[in-house]
């Protein structure tokens, strides 16, 4: 270990760090624009400067520097102070002095080291260049002229989001930043360059001249588009999200998060159901919270336990599902999901419906077998993951699927379910790359397991695992990924058929056929209303989408924003979600809505605070007591053996930015969905 | 007219590529790119058409933003069309003081337009460059490939005229020295040794 001296303090650092890095472990602040630690270094903004010796008698750009013994470094001299300031003086050169309209502002590296490091004043007289505005698509808001060619965004581009499309074109004081021939940056994460770009050249397209950051109320909570669990700051001025940005969460998005989570927030305040609605001769009509549970009271109380079910959507709270739970019990109703995809999961092996080798943990695994999905699409941070795995030249990915584009190289085995047969029975190259693997993994997509084999193919994909060493005392690379927020929080407290209920077929044949008489759905929107007959649908959510097109009573919930709730990710990890904003009009807390519809219906639920709920969700599994944490789960046999059908595996998601009620009210997503809608065909329930 | 929007080599540029590809090791294919570049402005009328640029980035494995890079940095690709003549005239002090400011004029003169512009019968493009390399042979400029060194207003004004009329100058020093030898001849090494 390199000893060195920083400052006039001697200290051991680890071998093959860069001065910067050491510096920092040494408690100095030093400036930077260019260097990030989860991008390669570039070395060219040249804030880094510190002097070391020996040396030559010139300051030294720290970002590239490797520490050697018996360096002696100074990061406060008067020499590193003038080069800093030389620096300075030369990035204002080119930088437009527009602070008071630059969205930046507040937030910007550039003015926050200027004030620090700069002069007072410019000796600058020449006139400044100026840059044309570059398209990056409708997400991304350009001002080149701000941009001070620190390359940030290219190499995200390239390296993280795995898509080389930003590059910069000529040299000296004509260089550019830009995407090839303008076209839209074709990835699910690109408005992180938003964060990574230290001053305003990339901001947020639509959040331009919205707010400063001083105005805002910021909320610490979690993301709910996809089941990953992001962690997000959500920003609010009085009752509107305005934005969304990612925190820091080394486990599961490290810090960036996707272009779903960061801009379908708009659609919070679209569409929304601020009242209960009544449908009379076919037409909702406004009501009351009175009325509204006057009408389901009169229906329930002829309607028999048996004859009502209950299905919950991909966002709920689990504090709601809970909630819901107990009252079809004491409605004497088992006919609960929390499938709505219709997913074949059970929950007696924990592990069976987990993303068990963590998110972090999945960049390590030396061979990826993905079975019908698409990460990029249901996932982006799990493909970032893998495709980090690949960068480092470890990780080595087959897909059984649709052929996709995971912005890296996948061995594609096709398109026939029944190859996983083959790969089981050492048939396929790729079987020996598992055998040899010491850290294999198997990722398991809705798209394999809503179909009507999802047993089958559940028992075989544990068979591969169990063969082929997925399962070790340090190592379980049996993973499922869901796409669906609120579907293991579901699953963990057992919110599915039992005593012979019925699951989501038997409850949409038995609406078809007339033997379930009343259907709740909480914030279910993505099943096929076509096929609820003519049962009595009882709609609670937050959006009008398809659920409340086909409700005879709507409920008007809360969106994640909107309340305190828990959720658990695709690893089993309990997160909880915090209220940032006050939910619109009328509209309830999911759980308070169904506590007080319990009241009216005479069959209250036992609890009456948020702690009370969340004492209940404890007491039903008590792995919903550690937040933040995952708790090891056991490994016993499930699925079940049986018959491999010849039916190709799709994808659950055709469109990314319209997967859920709050991405298909945003503005923004029918944005993007409009101008990347060549490489997909959207599958809109609403219009079904 | 060419058709700009498809490009591929030549069957000679083919064979060419295959070279130039193999100078390099496994895996550093890369590293032809600005070779290739090269050899596509060739065949491709004196500039790089998108196509060229995303056909070389084919060939290379490269992203075409990366080799849209290159190609911007370097000022000898040229990324927009040029005249058939290609005239870069030298004007870093060797030839400056020796009357590069005189040959602009001729250039000029001859061609109608100024530097930077291509002239309205798309023989030539003008355009002032830094030191080609050759002071020695001050003033010189570059037209096309070749160089043409030691020129006066009225060699070079015979060069240009020559070109238009569809003939070639022969290249180098217009006053038939030899390389950079002294214009009066060899004052050393005259003799052979021993």
């Amino acid at each position: 270990m390199p000893k060195i001296t920083i400052d006039d303090l001697d200290m051991e650092v680890p071998e093959g760090i860069t001065v910067l890095q050491a510096c920092e472990l040494a408690g100095k602040e030093i400036p930077r624009f260019c260097y990030h630690e989860r991008l390669s270094i570039a070395g060219n903004c040249r804030m880094c400067l510190v002097e070391v010796s020996p040396g030559p008698p010139k300051p030294a750009a720290s970002c590239a520097l490797p520490v050697g013994d018996g360096m002696n470094i100074k990061t406060n001299s008067d020499m590193v102070k003038k080069a800093r300031n030389g620096v300075m003086e030369f990035l204002l050169i080119n930088h437009p002095l527009d602070c008071p309209i630059c969205d930046q502002g507040g937030e910007c590296d550039l003015q926050d080291q200027a004030m620090a490091y700069g002069q007072d004043h410019s000796r600058f007289q020449e006139n400044k260049r100026a840059v044309k505005e570059k398209h990056m698509g409708p997400l991304i808001k350009t001002i080149m002229t701000r941009c001070i060619h620190c390359t940030r965004c290219v190499r995200f581009a390239t390296e993280i989001a795995g898509v080389p499309e930003i590059g910069m074109l000529g040299r000296g004081e004509h260089a550019e930043i830009t995407t090839y021939l303008e076209k839209s940056l074709n990835s699910e994460l690109s408005a992180n360059v938003i964060d990574l770009c230290p001053v305003g050249a990339l901001t947020s397209k639509p959040y331009a001249f919205v707010s400063r950051p001083w105005e805002l109320k910021k909320t610490e909570s979690i993301d709910v588009f996809d089941a990953l669990g992001s962690a997000i700051r959500v920003d609010s001025r009085q009752t509107e999200v305005l934005r969304v940005l990612p925190r820091l969460n080394e486990d599961i998005n490290e810090e960036w998060i996707t272009d779903k989570s960061r801009f379908a927030v708009d659609g919070l305040s679209r569409q929304r159901l601020d009242r209960p609605y009544l449908r009379f001769d076919g037409k909702l009509r406004e009501s009351s919270w009175t009325e509204a549970f006057d009408c389901i009271q009169s229906r329930l109380r002829t309607t028999d336990g048996d004859r009502i079910a209950a299905v919950t959507g991909n966002q709920c709270d689990a504090e709601a599902m809970i909630a819901l739970k107990d009252l079809m019990t004491n409605l004497g109703s088992n006919n609960i999901d929390c499938r709505q995809d219709g997913a074949k999961l059970s929950s007696e092996c924990r592990s069976s419906y987990l993303f068990n080798t963590t998110i972090s943990n999945i960049e390590l695994s030396d061979a990826v077998l993905l079975v019908g999905t698409n990460p990029r699409m249901e996932a982006p941070l799990i493909n970032t993951r893998l495709r980090k795995g690949w960068m480092n030249d470890t990780l080595k990915v087959a897909a059984l699927g649709p052929d996709i584009d995971l912005t890296f190289p996948v061995d594609h085995y096709g398109n026939d379910p029944r190859t996983l047969q083959s790969i089981s029975e050492g048939l396929e190259p790729f079987s020996h790359i598992l055998s040899k693997a010491e850290r294999p993994a198997i990722i398991l997509g809705m798209g394999a397991l809503t179909r009507s084999d999802g047993p089958a193919i559940l028992h075989l994909a544990r068979n591969i695992a169990e063969e082929y060493g997925l399962i070790k005392d340090d190592w379980n690379g049996f993973n499922v990924l869901h796409t669906a927020a609120a579907r293991v929080a579901g699953m963990d407290m057992n919110f599915l058929p039992s005593n012979g209920g019925l699951d989501l077929e038997g409850i949409l044949s038995g609406a078809k056929a007339g033997t379930i008489d009343v259907v709740y759905l909480l914030g279910a929107d993505e099943i096929e209303m076509s096929r609820l007959g003519d049962a009595f649908v009882i709609y609670q959510g937050h959006h009008g989408d398809a659920g409340a097109n086909r409700a005879d009573v709507i409920l008007p919930g809360a969106a994640f924003t909107e309340k305190n709730c828990t959720y658990v990710n695709t690893e089993g990890r309990v997160q909880l979600a915090r209220q940032a904003t006050q939910p619109p009009g009328e509209a309830k807390e999911d759980w308070k809505i169904i506590r007080a519809l319990s009241d009216s219906l005479r069959r209250s639920l036992s609890f009456t605070t948020l702690g009370d709920v969340r004492a209940r969700l404890v007491e039903e599994n008590s792995l919903f007591d550690n937040v933040g944490d995952i708790l090891p789960s056991s490994w016993v046999p499930f699925g079940s053996y049986g018959e491999i059908l010849d039916e190709e595996f799709k994808c659950p998601i055709s469109n990314y930015y319209m997967t859920c009620p709050i991405s298909r009210a945003s503005q923004t997503m029918a944005e993007c969905s409009k101008e990347f809608s060549s490489q997909s065909s959207e599958e809109n329930f609403a219009d079904a | 007219m060419k058709d700009f929007d498809q490009f591929e080599f030549t069957e000679s540029g083919k064979e060419k590529v295959k070279e130039i590809i193999s100078f390099y090791p496994e895996g550093r294919q890369q590293s032809a790119v600005i070779p290739l570049l090269d050899l596509a402005q060739n065949e491709s009328e004196g500039w790089l058409p998108m196509a060229a640029i995303e056909h070389v980035a084919d060939l290379l494995g490269m992203a075409q933003i990366r080799v849209l890079e290159v190609a911007s940095f370097y000022s000898m690709f040229n990324l927009k069309p040029v005249g058939k003549y290609f005239v870069q005239l030298c004007r870093t002090t060797p030839c400056w003081l020796r009357g590069s400011e005189s040959l602009k004029e001729t250039a000029e003169d001859i061609t109608g337009c100024k530097p930077g512009e291509t002239s309205s019968d798309g023989l030539f493009t003008l355009i002032e460059v830094e030191c080609l390399g050759a002071c020695c042979n001050a003033p010189m400029v570059q037209i096309n490939n070749d160089y043409y060194e030691d020129l006066t207003q009225e060699s070079f004004r015979e060069v240009l005229e020559l070109l238009k009329r569809g003939e070639k100058p022969s290249p180098g020093s217009v006053v038939g020295r030899k390389g950079s030898e002294p214009v009066n001849g060899r004052s050393v090494l005259s003799t052979d040794k021993g």
